[in-house]
């Protein structure tokens, strides 16, 4: 019998995990809000940030760097990595692409995907690297209250905690900063921003930088998880149920839906898979999204955007 | 000169109407299926070189035939219909298992009721065929949404398709008839009293299929339903103001396509594989039919055959070039190398040529009729 101690752990780890898609779910949003741009990438993006910081953090403490030094010339490594990403895509894939329509986007997104696998992998190599940024070990809470205690994975903790700092942070700088505002004045109308001044080019290479920083931090939290290799790019696909869920355009959406997947499919998973099979995690998910789809097509938190199809 | 078609008069809205209405094309065509229907068992029978080896029948010709077909599936729904799928790879599955059930004998026992259902196993044509219908049922399910949304949110409405048949055919037994390894064995191919078991025969087979199903698509989508999808397509609103009905215009592609792609499924299965697993039909194979149908021509079917083509021989031309000119690449290299290309040659030809490479055949053509005066 499963008891409440149970379920509670059950729900616990599936609400950081959750925290988690939300992280690859942010980058989607972020480049979906300012270009309309569905970024297939993000999976890509994250395997590339992840390979470079590894890879530069293994090669700075053989060279005999402290570890904190290292650390910080890695991220920054890192960062760099993703800038130059950032700008190599927006010169010669969405800037020439300006004013399709958002499926012709969505497939050069697509085209981007596997440049990035490739080239992260030869360049960076493709095994399957461990990251120790953060500490993974567990932590036993309540245990006077249930048998055994409820498990908390500290990563998890961890995970939650840089998932908050990274949406305030964002909330910061898009109702703050003049880049932010400019941003949303692109995100509504590109026409309209360009009529005003506003350096269209330069807002892309923006965002999509924010969105490798993003998957940058996606790539310790997840890195740290599981390894950095290359089954980390499928996470992209399991983000595509959380924005469904939470709304293509909303950060916080982002965070809610990630929670809602994350207990979704862990609770299904643990409740409901033992009875038809187990591993019913892979498309728990999507058919979560298929269910809000139709009923909400716009997704919790999503603007509604008044459409006849 | 040769391509000119001064002198060729038509009389009739018939000639007016076909499908190729130039005399050149018309031979053109028939020499290429003169080639593939005579001259390749010919060339094989006599062991002249290549087609002397199973090797170019067996790695090349054969699922360049069925992705073509698949690829023409995944067409009249991307590129006819501009409905986006990610789950064609589904598709295929569902073609594949439900093949091999009927051809192999379904058993439903209905424990509640007492009673079982109970089909003997079916010949394998009808198997193939009722595959693809299984699919067309499975196609209009998962077509639904796409009267309420489209574009990216269709895309993840036909991934979950994607993953929820990947699990299915994993973890049911009951479709793989209880095998304890997971991957199952095609039935044996008879046709008719016949027994398709050499490469040259399975290269027939799949050929018939090809030739039957393309010309049937061709027509198709010439037709009234074909210019109702790309009404649907290029303005649903328009093309709802015109009379036409998105819910039977959208469903029929789905179902024409996930057919098509049903049947390629099962030959994928039953003439190429002979025995797989349902890693056969990841998502890994839904992006590579999007890719051909991309790379190819969205909206062309000639288009399909030129990207599967092209996506089948990149990879082989990766693996031979470096080691003609001497710089052997590990095979980890080239497996990178071909991401990067087929990444670059997406993101180029959706900038420079969004109609693929069936464009540039057609204004080679164009050109060809005005060479040597391009005026």
């Amino acid at each position: 019998m499963i008891g409440l101690g149970q379920f509670l752990e059950v729900l616990i780890g599936g609400l950081m995990s959750g925290v988690l898609y939300s992280l690859v779910a942010l980058g989607f949003v972020l480049i979906f809000k300012a270009s309309g741009v569905f970024n297939f990438a993000q999976g890509a993006m994250v395997l590339l940030a992840g390979l470079a910081l590894v890879r530069s953090l293994d090669l700075l403490v053989a060279w005999g760097f402290p570890l904190w030094a290292a650390i910080i010339f890695g991220i920054g490594f890192a960062a760099v990595i993703m800038a130059i990403t950032a700008w190599l895509i927006e010169q010669f894939v969405i800037g020439p692409l300006v004013n399709q329509d958002g499926l012709t986007l969505f497939m050069s997104t697509i085209g981007v995907t596997f440049i990035l696998e490739g080239a992260a992998q030869m360049i960076f190599g493709s095994d399957a690297y461990p990251l120790r940024l953060f500490p993974t070990d567990a932590w036993f809470l309540f245990e006077n209250l249930f048998p055994g205690g409820i498990l908390v994975n500290k990563l998890d903790v961890w995970g939650g905690f840089i998932a908050g700092i990274l949406v305030a942070g964002l909330a910061i700088f898009f109702q703050r900063t003049k880049t932010g505002r400019a941003l949303r004045a692109v995100a509504d109308d590109h026409l309209a921003a360009q009529s005003v001044g506003i350096p269209i080019s330069w807002i892309w290479f923006v965002v999509w930088l924010a969105a490798g920083l993003v998957a940058l931090v996606a790539a310790t939290v997840w890195g740290t998880k599981l390894g950095v290799q290359f089954s980390i790019t499928f996470l992209a696909l399991k983000a595509l149920p959380v924005l469904i869920i939470g709304g293509l355009t909303s950060i916080p959406g982002a965070i809610v839906g990630g929670l809602i997947v994350g207990a979704g499919e862990k609770i299904a998973e643990v409740f409901l898979g033992s009875h038809i099979g187990g591993g019913i995690e892979y498309w728990f998910a999507y058919v979560l999204a298929l269910a809000v789809l139709l009923v909400r097509p716009q997704g919790l938190f999503g603007e509604r955007i008044i459409e006849r199809i | 000169m040769l391509y000119r078609e001064a002198g060729q008069f038509k009389t009739t809205y018939a000639e007016d109407m076909a499908i190729f209405p130039i005399r050149q094309d018309r031979m053109a065509l028939a020499i290429l299926l003169g080639i593939a229907f005579i001259g390749v068992p010919l060339l094989a029978d006599f062991d002249i070189w290549p087609f002397g080896s199973d090797y170019l029948l067996r790695a090349i010709l054969l699922p360049f035939l069925i992705l073509a077909l698949a690829a023409i599936g995944v067409n009249i729904l991307v590129g006819y219909c501009g409905q986006i799928s990610l789950g064609s790879g589904a598709f295929m599955a569902i073609g594949a298992y439900s093949a091999y059930k009927l051809g192999t004998g379904v058993h439903i026992p209905l424990a509640w009721f007492d009673f079982a259902i109970s089909i003997p196993p079916l010949p394998v044509l009808l198997a193939i065929l009722l595959g693809g219908l299984t699919a067309a049922v499975a196609g209009i399910l998962f077509g639904i949404p796409s009267l309420r949304i489209k574009g990216l949110y269709l895309a993840v409405a036909t991934l979950a398709a994607q993953f929820f048949f990947d699990w299915v055919f994993l973890r049911v037994s009951w479709f793989t008839n209880y095998a304890p390894s997971g991957s199952v064995n095609a039935p044996t191919l008879d046709f008719f009293g016949l027994n398709v078991g050499t490469p040259i025969e399975r290269y027939m087979l799949c050929l018939i299929f090809v030739t039957v199903f393309a010309v049937l698509a061709k027509n198709l989508v010439r037709g009234n339903l074909g210019r109702q999808w790309m009404a649907i397509r290029d303005m649903d609103i328009a093309a709802e103001l015109i009379g036409i009905r998105p819910l039977y215009a959208k469903l029929t592609a789905f179902a024409v396509s996930s057919f098509i792609i049903g049947v390629a499924g099962a030959l994928w299965a039953f003439v190429y594989l002979g025995s797989w697993e349902p890693l056969a039909f990841s998502i890994d194979r839904s992006l590579q039919l999007l890719f051909m149908v991309i790379i190819g021509g969205l909206g062309s079917i000639v288009g399909s055959f030129v990207g599967a083509a092209f996506i089948l021989i990149l990879p082989i031309l990766l693996n031979l070039i470096p080691s003609e000119l001497g710089v052997p690449l590990s095979t980890e290299t080239i497996t990178h190398l071909e991401f990067i290309i087929f990444g670059s040659l997406i993101c180029y030809l959706l900038i420079k040529e969004p109609h693929g490479f069936a464009r540039l055949i057609s204004l080679g053509k164009e050109k060809l009729r005005l060479w040597p005066f391009p005026y």
